[in-house]
């Protein structure tokens, strides 16, 4: 046994030693639980600990690799979920007063998806409500920190899972993104963080915020950990029918193939996007004279309708949340507000249950999709958004992979942008033209900006192109700047 | 296209099932004004000839065999539900009348 503690252990390296029967998998979650008791009363990244069930699952485990059998792969190690995902008779709150206490009668097939390669779930991370925000602060649970600097906001919405990884209190993690809310917290944190193509990994017990957007995926302090997460959780499942029926690329197999030869577009449009900081952009300048030095191509290439971008993801995700929030309603699930009839027990129950966010959303969201205004607005995006997802299309018939900042800056302080939500929104303008066009995207840690903070380096591909997304982030790695 | 008016969020938030104090009123007025004001570049971009996306990664009747499976326990869902009886989700009455 060695007595080496396993947080900041990455996940593959875990796997390996509770295999061979190195390290036993309840020593790996006690560590891990450890230090979260020991910070996460600083960060806030978990909603729920479950330390019970982590221990029971780490020991059957152990019992399991002491008979001779082979979990998984990745056996033994700890999982942090973002609390939007559904676990079986374990609370779910989306961190919303009106699913607070639910207790989902089913597991998400992700969750499935985790204990069937031998992984161990630790806990339900914080979030903003129902994933709305980009900066984790519109928790009802109060928001969480940056491990970083603890004065800062640890980016949004799934900013519990990326502090969770960049904290060490678990080696993965798993979040949703609908405009950018695993990318964009994955920069702030400097962590690895996916977004794969839209109907990759079932969505299946995934609380809905826009469906036609949302998409699960990794978060790891390396890109093989992210990769081989996203081959455990991805592939076709029958109970979404927006799953994709085809098997999951080995994407881990071809990490070290290297990019001699790639073709790489810089996109010149979200290099001078509104609000890009130049030190951001400078890393992803870098990031792209490592390609080329590691033999890519690289070249400047125009999108241009993303600057379209920002504008059609605000109003076709709200049009879709405030239909998909309709079903809270005090009926069915979690809160409810008594009052004489059932129609005032609705708007009461609603108005308690719902933050500031999630209203404004629902809001705008009625607004566009109301009679006169659907034209004007839901259906003119949707129009705009083929547009985009031409752009694309013609952006990668001269090049295999984009690249772009994930986040305009490095992560701001708390409350800096909570008072006007179109600034907050500014956050996803790097990061929404993927959740519109489908396709798959990651940032990757590169470096630091002028004020020491992590900056992530965005690279994006062509539906189902994984394998060369993750490959491409893989030659990053190593030619990550010294802080 | 006119910008948004207080009985217009007004409208909305009774579609919404919300219940916004006049503060509210206010303050959304001003905040979902400027969204739309941004989004003017959208409404001002003549896509009449372009098709509408949906959905990013069009799959078509997506059917499965018709066969009866398993499906989720009766008591486990009503055991997340605020109020339950008979094996059904009660609600207060929906016609103003008592019971």
């Amino acid at each position: 046994m060695t007595a080496v503690p396993t947080p900041g252990v990455n996940a593959l390296d875990i796997a390996r030693s509770v295999r061979a029967g190195d390290r036993l998998a309840v020593d790996v979650v006690d560590e891990h639980l450890a230090a979260i008791a020991e910070r996460d009363g600083e960060i806030h990244a978990f909603n729920l600990v479950m330390a019970d069930e982590a221990r029971q699952a780490a020991l059957a485990i152990d019992r399991r690799v002491a008979a001779g059998e082979d979990p998984g792969p990745l056996t033994g190690v700890p999982v942090a979920l973002k609390d939007n995902l559904c676990t079986a008779g374990i609370p779910t709150t989306c961190s919303s007063r009106i699913l607070e206490g639910w207790r989902p009668p089913y597991d998400a097939t992700v969750v499935e998806r985790l204990r069937a390669a031998g992984a161990i779930v630790v806990g339900k991370t914080n979030l903003d409500e129902f994933a709305m925000g980009s900066s984790t602060e519109n928790s009802a649970f109060g928001p969480t920190r940056n491990p970083h600097d603890t004065s800062r906001v640890p980016g949004g919405s799934s900013g519990g899972s990326a502090a969770a990884v960049a904290a060490r209190f678990a080696p993965l993690a798993l979040g949703s993104d609908t405009g950018g809310s695993i990318r964009q917290p994955a920069a702030l944190c400097g962590v690895v963080g996916a977004k794969p193509t839209y109907g990759r990994v079932s969505r299946y017990g995934l609380v809905a915020f826009a469906s036609s957007l949302d998409q699960i995926g990794p978060f790891a302090r390396t890109v093989g950990d992210a990769a081989a997460l996203f081959e455990a959780i991805g592939g076709h499942d029958p109970c979404d029918a927006t799953s994709i029926p085809r098997p999951v690329p080995a994407v881990s197999a071809a990490l070290d193939r290297g990019v001699a030869g790639l073709r790489v577009g810089l996109v010149s449009e979200l290099l001078d996007a509104e609000g890009i900081e130049p030190d951001v952009a400078a890393r992803v300048r870098q990031a792209a004279e490592a390609l080329e030095q590691a033999g890519a191509k690289v070249d400047d290439v125009s999108v241009p309708a993303v600057i379209y971008g920002l504008s059609a993801y605000y109003l076709i995700a709200p049009a879709e949340a405030s239909s998909n929030l309709a079903r809270y309603d005090g009926v069915r699930f979690g809160l409810r507000v008594e009052a004489p009839t059932t129609g005032e027990m609705y708007d009461r129950t609603r108005t308690a249950g719902f933050g500031a966010e999630v209203k404004r959303r629902i809001m705008l969201g009625t607004y566009a999709l109301s009679a006169g205004y659907y034209d004007a607005f839901y259906g003119k995006a949707q129009r705009v958004r083929t547009l985009i997802l031409r752009d694309f299309q013609a952006a990668y018939e001269r090049v295999d992979v984009l690249l772009a900042p994930t986040s305009p800056s490095t992560a701001f302080p708390l409350g800096a942008k909570t008072s006007d939500p179109l600034t907050m929104y500014l956050n996803d303008v790097c990061t929404i033209p993927s959740n519109l066009s489908g396709d798959p995207a990651v940032s990757v840690p590169f470096g630091t900006g002028d004020d020491g903070l992590p900056v992530g380096v965005q690279v994006l591909a062509p539906a189902l192109g994984e394998e060369v997304m993750f490959r491409v982030a893989a030659a990053l790695e190593p030619a990550v700047p010294a802080v | 296209m006119a910008k948004i008016t207080r009985d217009e969020v007004v409208h909305v938030a009774r579609l919404a099932r919300l219940e916004l104090t006049a503060d509210e009123v206010e303050t959304f007025t001003d905040q979902l004004a400027k969204v739309l004001d941004h989004a003017a570049d959208v409404e001002a971009l003549d896509v009449g000839d372009v098709p509408p996306t949906a959905h990013p990664y069009p799959l078509a009747n997506v059917l499965r065999p018709d066969e009866l499976r398993p499906s989720l326990d009766r008591q486990a869902v009503l055991d997340g539900a605020p109020v339950a009886e008979q094996g059904q989700f009660r609600v207060p009455p929906v016609l103003g009348e008592a019971p």
